[in-house]
């Protein structure tokens, strides 16, 4: 009995409770809602040091990127005409996310290509 | 009482603990479980609405829940970004891609093809509502299976004060409306539809592999 109630609790705590984050979100998703929601608001370059500053406070936390981060950021940085940034933030995104390797491989062949 | 009296006692509690977090009827997982994925790929939603910020603003929300969820989720503004480039411009070009052709660019086990049928205001003489209602297909790349099928209706209404004379609950509800539509408070209820779209125990998403709470079976 006293058991059963234990299990029972555990399962009213368990059952409904927040677990921690995988990842550290910071301003990833909130910069492309502004840019679909408001374009031109966030140019590139501010988009990029937000994230570069959410990075830096995952790092200080001992935090993962969530997956398609590093990927995004690559992208913005062949929009600012960073070919080299580019491409270690989508070998980034390989290395961390094997899943991803078909499409950020050929994000890397564009970039090669321009 | 009698054990047996106590031991249905208890049985009653639990079923009710249990309803609190769950839901009506199980659901089948059989073919999740037959092709279970580790990437998701998300397109930008089909969009039934009447507000054509819906879709963007729906599609900025859906990447944490899933991720969180354990799955890899390839960048949602990236692929817009890439398949618009590609001649796609609109999220109804973006839903006909062949399957094997998206296995192919970009590798996903499975695309998660979202319905947008209802989002944003609706302003009702004295209280204005925000909601959103999405409906939601997971489809194996592969064979083509529909791993996971869901829906989930959210609404934020806010009743301005309920004490005051009619005409001052109108002018209230305006102004409530003409912030809300402001700040758009309906990009808020996507989060609150995707957790009631994904997260229901025994209705909702299974965890992925990279949760610490992932099943393998």
């Amino acid at each position: 009995m006293r058991i059963a109630a234990a299990l029972a609790a555990a399962l009213l705590v368990g059952g409904c409770a927040t677990q921690p984050n995988l990842y550290a979100w910071g301003r990833y998703e909130d910069l492309i809602y502004t840019t679909y929601a408001s374009p031109g608001s966030m140019p590139p370059e501010r988009q990029v040091e937000a994230l570069e500053q959410d990075y830096q406070q995952a790092r200080a936390n001992n935090q993962r990127m969530p997956p398609g981060w590093h990927a995004h950021l690559g992208y913005l940085y062949s929009e600012l005409g960073k070919p080299d940034q580019a491409r270690q933030e989508l070998q980034t995104e390989k290395a961390e996310f094997p899943e991803s390797a078909v499409f950020v491989d050929r994000l890397l062949a564009n970039l090669s290509k321009s | 009482m009698s054990t047996l009296a106590r031991y249905r006692l208890l049985t009653a509690a639990l079923l009710l603990i249990l309803g609190g977090c769950a839901t009506m009827q199980p659901y089948d997982y059989s073919n999740y479980y037959a092709h279970p994925p580790r990437s998701i790929l998300v397109l930008p939603p089909l969009n039934e609405s009447t507000a054509v910020e819906g879709t963007y603003s729906y599609l900025s929300t859906v990447t944490q829940p899933l991720a969180e969820l354990g799955y890899y989720v390839y960048p949602v503004a990236v692929i817009d970004q890439y398949l618009k480039a590609n001649g796609m411009p609109t999220a109804g070009e973006m839903h006909q891609i062949p399957l094997a052709r998206i296995a192919e660019i970009i590798g996903a086990d499975a695309v998660l093809y979202v319905d947008l049928k209802q989002y944003g205001s609706k302003f009702q003489v004295v209280s204005s509502n925000a909601i959103v209602t999405v409906t939601a297909q997971l489809v194996d790349t592969r064979t083509a299976t529909v791993l996971w099928a869901g829906s989930a209706t959210a609404q934020n209404n806010s009743n301005s004060n309920n004490s005051g004379s009619f005409l001052a609950q109108l002018l209230a509800a305006a102004l409530v409306q003409a912030i809300n539509s402001k700040v758009d408070v309906s990009h808020g209820v996507c989060r609150q539809a995707n957790a009631q779209l994904f997260y229901p125990e025994g209705r909702g998403l299974p965890y992925g592999p990279y949760s610490p709470r992932h099943i393998a079976k």
